[in-house]
This record gives structure tokens, sequence and C-alpha cells, in this order.
């Protein structure tokens, strides 16, 4: 029955070659690029372990993301629910035979790759939510029937990562799933409504935070309270920033960094260390790269055919500048310090790993965008 | 054809609702923008200055001291190379075990460890610890045979205060020790170069020109990382030495005079009378003030403390004394400007007088006989000055005292133990001890007994004053290039011309030296008694007197009591040596030498010595020779600083 929805097209592989999207892949290459130089930096200019790992995981994963472009979207499509469960799989074992580090079990064995579930669960969500809301009816969408069934497909694997702890990718992947629920069209009371409620529920939710969460969130609203302690990071941060000055202090000249008063610097903080050293006009370029990449996304998203595939582009879209914005909003002081990647540019081999999965979805949806999903 | 256009609601819903996410996206871009502009272009400076906190941190390294000379640029305080450990603490990874090898090769006791301990407490975790600041040279180079398993420790080659002439030059130049809270609450200077071992003057020269001598420190810049570990040097601004300081002493005289007390307590002073430099002014006991520079140990210090005869004490500014019979000159000199006397009256001493119900003693049993005013100085007969201080009287004999410069300070704040002494008059007795003055203390006032206190830098500004011929100095112990020998002495030598010519006192400008007598008769009377006393036969100080012109000096003995004679012990007539050693009498002398043109004048003063004559005149002999030996040499000196000026 699910085959006969599905028309597909023939292509020849040179038909493929040419429907890439070459633009996307240079934004890919030029924002690589520069993380290999922060990286670098944060190393004080040598080629070392963590230099040398993003090197090979970003040209590892970046080929993956060129070879996984070719799979037809109606494979995902057709698996989108088994890529959720098998995440879902992974975060279960993680839960009860996961690898601690630095106070959190958060990452699963693979022998060539610790995984981190969550990170895929990031991309598994907007596929999942992208077939799902494929099917329902514009007119349906108000339904409560249909409001169930996704808040519960997002809550279980939220609450498996709050468990981990990690409250950064919790967020980002509720966020995820709810950007696509707003695309898809639900009324905007029920936003508003739930805005409300977790505004009146907050003191509740405060009460049941990690005392170590719990003074994050009090440091954020004021760093000064314990600057040795929580607030060291962000105050650390803020004067690597703005030191940096417009034309920034210049190419592994970032004293902040070297003199290992920048917490994090190779992950959560890589902004950080790009924009103490290449100064406001860098930032700004950086920024405006990450722009370029979601346009691109979003103008890909406009041209296929199925709902699937445009609530994924869209969704994926607006889950990089969801990503993009937390870090960088976190690192300028305007968010409570929660673990959140910059997509591309900091460390960690998950990350790029869902990134890179994102892109591809993106870039098949480009290759096969004439393939049509019916919708009913 | 419901689905077809069911979809093409759905695909209107996708892009209605992606417009208006982008939207709210672009406004949280713009926030971020902002936020970037606020800290990278508003704010920078804030924050560059923040980072640069961060990442630099200064060190001071101490000023170095100025130094102190004689005269003749004899270095009397100087800056000597010591071998120190110093700790680095941000660099020590086990500070017990650091310091407990440390201790092992360096020898410390338990109480020095307890001290490192808790130096160690008030320190920043980056801070400099001075272990020792002072270590021999061979514990110094065993300490870096092992220093390659010594993480943090430093040793250090550093300059500390030394005195090559220590025990002369304590009482003149003073010593210094580790600067206290009291002495940087004092001076904003030491506060200003306080560093883990800054010495700061503790007493005389040092301490009252410790705004000259500190120097300034310098700073070592170091970029740090964030455990406060150093990564390299930018900047070394170079600490600076403080100034130095001349002083007007001869090495030689004050080693000499310092010498000439051994074994007594007592105070040389020796004057230029017409540039009023200090040349000596020695103290006995004396110390080492090298043994204060790296903290004196409890034994030396005891030890010095419990001295009765009180090394602590500059005995030439801060002990106080009756001047006994050397004030005898300056209460003739005053009889003779109030015109109570002519000096050939003739008064009967025999050996004792009654007055006002009181019997008076003579120093001499048998009485001197009929004297003369010349004679009664010459012989220091008390008589003839009971007679005279009871027409003259007291308050008019204060007048003339004060102008000689007893009872004020002569140094001003360059010794802040310096005392003033005591002039009394009727005012003061009735100010200070709410009774009328009796008749009875104006009599022994006149031999300088009684209230009057002085000491022995006053009796030697006095001397010097009459001298010159009665004219106002200027004493000072800091060298001065200002003040000129020639134009002192060609401007005292104008005044006495012009006071051959017309005797009026409207004829003198204001650049004239100020004058401190009526008649220069009187003062060439008081000097030529004083000459008599020492060199014609009969005088008090005849056996120490010169024949040859050249040291020939003329003086005035002086004993005081310590306390008052009873009629009893009178009767005994105890030789000094038999009365206890505090009971006995003060040996004071005063002199100026050469008589013909007389340059210099001196005051000895001998704690319980017994009689002037016999103890003080000696020594003080033996100091005019050295000093009018050493005269050529200083004129020298004296010269090629003129003409450099």
């Amino acid at each position: 029955m699910l085959t006969e929805r599905l028309h597909t097209s023939k292509y020849s592989f040179l038909d493929k070659l040419k429907v890439l999207d070459y633009f996307l892949i240079i934004i890919v290459i030029l924002i690589g690029a520069i993380s290999v130089f922060a990286i670098y930096s944060t190393e004080s200019g040598e080629f070392l372990y963590y230099t040398k790992n993003h090197l090979i995981r970003l040209v590892t994963f970046f080929l993956m993301f060129l070879f996984l472009s070719f799979i037809r979207i109606t494979f995902w499509y057709q698996n989108a629910y088994i890529f959720y469960l098998i995440c879902l799989f992974f975060l279960i074992i993680v839960l009860f035979f996961g690898i601690t580090a630095s106070g959190s079990q958060r990452w699963v064995n693979l022998y060539f790759l610790n995984l981190q579930p969550s990170e895929l669960m990031k991309i598994a969500v907007i596929v999942c939510f992208a077939r799902y809301y494929h099917r329902v009816q514009t007119t349906d969408i108000q339904n409560y029937k249909f409001l169930f069934i996704p808040l519960i497909l997002l809550i279980i694997p939220c609450y498996l990562v709050i468990r981990q702890p990690d409250l950064g990718t919790a967020i980002l992947i509720a966020g995820s799933g709810i950007l696509i629920i707003w695309l898809a069209g639900l009324n905007l009371k029920y936003f508003v409504y739930s805005g409300l409620l977790l505004l009146v529920s907050l003191p509740f939710v405060i009460s049941i935070l990690k005392p170590y969460q719990k003074s994050r969130i009090l440091t954020f609203f004021n760093p000064d309270r314990d600057p040795l302690g929580a607030g060291y990071q962000i105050i650390q941060s803020k004067i690597a920033i703005g030191s940096g000055g417009f034309f920034g202090k210049g190419f592994l000249k970032g004293t902040q960094s070297y003199l290992e008063f920048l917490p994090e610097k190779h992950t959560d903080f890589i902004f950080t260390l790009f924009s103490e050293e290449f100064g406001f006009l860098g930032s700004i370029t950086l920024l405006f790269l990450y722009i370029l990449l979601i346009y691109r996304v979003i103008s890909i998203g406009f041209f296929v055919r199925s709902f699937f595939a445009k609530l994924y582009c869209f969704g994926f879209a607006s889950a990089i500048f969801l990503y993009v914005f937390v870090n960088i909003s976190m690192v300028l002081g305007l968010l409570p310090i929660v673990g959140a990647p910059l997509p591309i540019m900091s460390y960690g081999g998950s990350s790029m790993l869902s990134i890179m999965l994102g892109l591809s979805i993106v870039m098949s949806c480009k290759i096969y965008s004439q393939d049509q999903i019916r919708n009913y | 054809m419901q689905n077809r256009r069911s979809s093409v609601d759905k695909g209107r819903t996708i892009s209605r609702r992606l417009f208006i996410l982008t939207g709210a996206k672009l406004l949280l871009l713009g926030g971020i923008t902002s936020r970037l502009y606020n800290l990278q272009i508003s704010d920078r400076e804030k924050y560059e200055i923040l980072s640069d906190k961060n990442r630099i941190r200064e060190w001071k390294t101490p000023p170095q001291r100025g130094i102190i000379t004689d005269y003749f640029n004899n270095i009397l305080a100087d800056n000597d190379r010591v071998f120190q450990v110093h700790l680095s603490l941000d660099e020590v990874n086990n500070f017990d075990q650091t310091l407990f090898r440390l201790k092992n090769i360096l020898n410390l006791s338990n109480n020095q460890t307890k001290k490192i301990y808790k130096k160690k407490e008030k320190l920043k975790p980056w801070d400099t610890l001075v272990v020792s600041d002072n270590i021999e040279w061979n514990e110094f180079s065993k300490l870096n045979l092992y220093l390659h398993e010594l993480e943090g420790v430093k040793p250090v080659v550093s300059s500390s205060r030394y005195y090559p002439y220590g025990n002369s030059s304590v009482h003149v130049v003073g010593y210094v020790g580790d600067a206290s809270l009291k002495d940087i609450e004092r001076m904003e200077e030491i506060k200003e170069n306080l560093v883990p071992g800054l010495k700061v003057g503790k007493s005389g020269i040092e301490y009252s020109n410790e705004k000259l001598l500190i120097g300034k420190y310098g700073i070592k810049r170091y970029e740090v990382n964030s455990s406060g570990k150093r990564i390299s040097q930018i900047d070394y601004v170079k600490e600076s030495q403080g100034v130095k300081i001349k002083t007007t002493i001869d090495l030689e005289i004050q080693k000499f005079a310092q010498e000439l007390l051994i074994g007594k307590a007592g105070s040389i002073c020796a004057m230029d009378i017409y540039t009023g430099e200090i040349i000596a002014m020695a103290s006995s006991p004396t110390y080492d003030p090298n043994k204060f520079t790296h903290g004196i140990n409890h034994k030396d210090w005891n030890e010095i403390r419990d001295n009765p005869l009180k090394p602590f004490v500059n005995k030439s500014i801060a002990g106080l004394y009756s001047p006994g019979s050397t004030f005898k000159p300056l209460v003739a000199l005053a009889a003779l400007e109030y015109n109570i006397l002519n000096p050939n009256l003739k008064v009967r001493c025999k050996g004792h007088i009654e007055m006002y119900g009181q019997k008076y003693h003579c120093w001499k049993d048998k009485g001197h006989g009929y004297m003369s005013l010349r004679n009664a100085i010459k012989q220091s007969c008390d008589i003839y000055f009971y007679e005279m201080a009871r027409k003259l009287g007291v308050d008019k004999l204060a007048v003339v005292a004060k102008k000689y410069g007893l009872g004020s300070s002569i140094l001003g704040d360059v010794y802040f133990d310096e005392k003033k002494g005591l002039v009394p008059n009727t005012e003061w007795k009735r100010n200070n001890l709410g009774r009328g003055w009796l008749l009875g203390e104006t009599i022994i006032n006149g031999i300088g007994q009684g209230y009057i206190q002085t000491t022995p830098l006053q009796l030697c500004l006095m001397t010097a004053q009459l001298a010159n011929g009665g004219y106002k100095i200027n004493p000072h112990i800091i060298s001065d290039e200002n003040i000129s020998f020639e134009d002192i002495k060609s401007k005292i030598q104008k005044d006495i011309e012009s006071l051959k010519l017309s005797s009026k006192e409207d004829q003198r400008d204001t650049y004239s030296p100020i004058r401190l007598y009526k008649n220069s008769k009187n003062i060439k009377f008081i000097l030529e008694a004083m000459f008599a006393s020492t060199n014609e036969p009969g005088g008090t100080s005849f056996r120490s007197r010169y024949d040859n012109k050249k040291y020939q000096f003329a003086g005035k003995t002086g004993t005081s009591q310590v306390r008052r004679i009873t009629e009893a012990e009178r009767e005994l007539d105890l030789k000094q040596s038999q009365i206890l050693y505090k009971n006995r009498d003060h040996a004071l002398y005063i002199a100026f030498a050469p008589y013909k043109d007389p340059r210099y004048a001196i005051s000895v003063l001998v704690e319980h010595g017994g009689s002037g004559g016999k103890t003080a005149a000696p020594l003080a002999s033996k100091l005019i020779k050295k000093i009018i030996d050493r005269h050529e040499l200083r004129e020298q000196i004296r010269k090629r600083i003129a003409n450099l000026a």
C-alpha cells in the first residue's frame, strides 16, 4: 500500500551530479575550513590531537554527506519511523549502558566511534515529524488526536536526554519538533497557551532542577554572583569576545584562549575563540555563512514537491538556526549556559555526524525533487 | 479535487508559517548582532582592560636605597650584595615538601620554618616568599646544586643595607629593618614601594630621610595563564636608586671620638664654628646596626636593651644633663651684658657661703680666697657665681642661654629622638610646677645645676657661637653646599670691623650675621677667661693644654652633680671611685680650637666620669689634636666643592 503512494522518477547519474547543490557544498566547505583553523587555534597553533581528529571527522563526514545524498528521499520517507525508533533504542541503551564523562551519561560505544544518540535524535525528530505531518490534513491538524501523538513522540526522547543529563540537547530536540509542528500549521493559540503554561509551571520546574542547573540559571541572570565558580565561563567568554574588538586580536593571538582563561573552548565556546581572534568582522562573516546555509536549505525546500521533503527542509533549516542561535546567545551571555554545540564548528563527532546526515537528506530532497509522495 | 485543494492549502500554510518564522529569526539575529556590536565595539575598551587584567600580572622589584656618606665621600651606609632564597608560590607544587627539602639544605631551625609558614599565610598564591634574605655563600652554592629538584625555589642575588663602620656611625646614620605596619602608615612612599623584604629606616638619618633614600621600585610584567603560571616576561621597568645623602661628619674623627669613649657612657660632639657643620657626633656605648638589617636575634636584642649604659640612647642629642660649670661662661656673659657687675669686682671664697639661711659650697672646700671674674672662670669658683647669679636673676640668664641655643632642638627633625632640654625661668616654673621661683634655685642655676637640662650638642653649639665672636650659626649634619665658609667668615669679619668704626645698631643690613651679644668686649673677655682656664697654671684643665700654638685651645670644665650631697657625705670627703657608679658626677668639657683664629668647637661628656678636668678634658685634648691634624684635608675638600659650585 505504501509503495503505491510513491511515484519515483528515473535519473541518470550525470543528472544527479548536475543537480547537486554546489552552493550548499561550498558553504559547508567554508564553514568546515574555518572550523579547522579555529580548532587549530585552541591548541595554540600546533597540529595536535584535537585538530587532527576534527579534520579527520570533517573530511569523513563530509564525504559521507556527499555519498548519502544519493539515497532516494523516498527511502527516508519509508524509514522515517524506523530511524526514530533506532535512535530511541540507542537512547535507552545509553540510559543503561552509556559511557559517562564529566558527570553525564551520553555516549554509547560503537568501537569506531563513541556515538551520542541524542545528537542523532535531533535529526530523527525532524524526519519523523515531517513524515507524520506529511499525511495530516490541514483541517485535522487542530484535532487533539493529531496533537497528542507528536507530543508523545517528543516527550519520550526529551525525557531520556534530560535524564543523562543533557538539558541543552533536550531543548534543541524539543525545539526542532515544535518548529515542525508550527510549520505544519497548528493554531497559534496552542503555542500561546503552552507558553503561558510553561511560565506558570516555571517555579515548579526550577524546584526539580539539579543544583548545578539551578546555579547556571541564577548565574545567567547575574554572572558576578560567583565569578570564579558558575559565573566564570560566561564572564571569561564576554571578556574574550569584547576584547576582540572590530578586527580581532589576530589568528592564534587570542590571549584568553591560549592562556586557558576560556573554558570548553573546543566545543561550546568555539565561537568565543573565533570572535576573540577575528573580531566583530569575523563574527559577522561567520554568522552570514550560517545565514547563507539556512537560506539555501530553505530555497531547496521551496522547489521540492512533496510535503515530507518541504517540511523536512524548512524544519532542518529552522533547527540549524536554533542551534546557532542558542549557542551564540549562550556565549554572548544572552541565554543561560546549556550545553549546545555550534554546528560544524564545534569539536565533536556525533554533532558533526548529525549535521552532515541532516544535510545529506536536504541534498537528497534536491536531487530527487521530482519524486512525488502522495499525501493520502 | 478536494484533496488537491487541501493540498494547496497545506502548501500555503507551510509557506506562511515559514515566512513568520523567518521574520522571527531575523529579529533574533538582529539581537545577536547588536549584542556583538555592544561587546566588541561599544564596550571594547572595558573588555580589553579586563582581558589584560587576566593575562598580565605585575611583580614589584625592591628599590635601591640611596647611600649615605661622610664629608669625604666615605660610605657610611652602603648597599651590599646578599644571597637570598625566594620561593615563587605559583610554581611550587608541594609547599610542605619543598620547604622540608630547603630546611635540610639550608639548616633552617624549627623556629625559622614556623615563621616561614606564618609569612606564607599573608601572601597571595602568586606572590614571592622570601625564605631567607641573607644566606652564606657556601649555603648559596650548595642550594644551586639541588636546584633542579626544587620547583619554584629561586636563588637571588639581591642588595641589602650594609654599614661598613656600623658601631661608629650608628648614632649618626641610624639603621634599617623590615617595614612594619606603622612604617607603611607613616609614609605614602613606603606603602607604594612595599615589596617582600623591603627595608626601611628605623632611626637616625635613615628614618628621617626615608623619602629621599627609598628610591623607586621596579616592575616586572609577566603574561600569566589562568592558573597564574608565568608564561613570558613582557616588560621590565628597572627600579631606581634613592638619593645619596652626604653628611658633614668626618669618619676618621667620628671613629676616633667613638674610640675615646670605649668603656664609658657619654658623648663627644665637634662642630665647625662658622659653617655649623657637625664633624663628629659620637655616643657611647654603641651597637652594630648591621644586626638589625635582617632581623636581630633575641640574644643580641636583649644584650643591647638590658645594657645599663643604654646604647640605644643617642647621648649627644637625646641625653639630658645639667651643664654644671660649662654653663659658667654663659652666666658670666649674661652678667656682663646686663651690666650686673664689674669684672674686677672681688668676691671672697671661703669654700662655702650662707645665703637665705642655706649653706652653699664651693667645689674647693678650702676656698679660693679673693676672686675676680676672670679668675672665677679660670678656677671655676662656685662662690663667685652664686653671688653673680643672685644679682643677675634667673630670667635674664634664661634669655641669654636661649639665645645661644640651649633649651631648643638643634637639628630640627633629622633625629626624631632629639631632646630640647630645659632653660628654666620663673614663668616656666609657675606654669609647669605651679610654684613660685625660689631664690636658692637661682643660685644653683648659676653653676649649671638645678632645673637646667642640656644636651651635649647644645653645649657644643653654645661654645661654637661664643668662639666665633658671638654670632648665630646654622648647625647641621646633612651637608649643605649653599653654606659657604668664606661667605660667613667674611661677613662676621666685616661686622666686627664695622663695630670698631661705629657701634650704632642701625648701620647693619639684613645680610649681616645675627649678633648674639650687645658688646663684643664681653665675648672677648669670656673667651680670654676660657683660655686662662686651660693655659694658665691653676686653670681647671691646665694639664690637658697644648703649648704648640697650632693645637692650643681654650675650654671650660664641668662637673655636674647627679644628686644632692648631704652634709654627712661632705664630711666623709669620699673620692669619686669610692662612690657608687650611678651616684658619681658627670664629667663635662667644652672647648674651641685653635685659640688664635678658632675654627672648631667641641663638647665632651662622660656619664658618671668624675671631674671634668680629670676625665673629660684629656679626651677633648686628644680629639682637638686629631681635628686640627685633619683640618687641611677638610679644607681641600671644602674648596673643591666650593669651586664646583
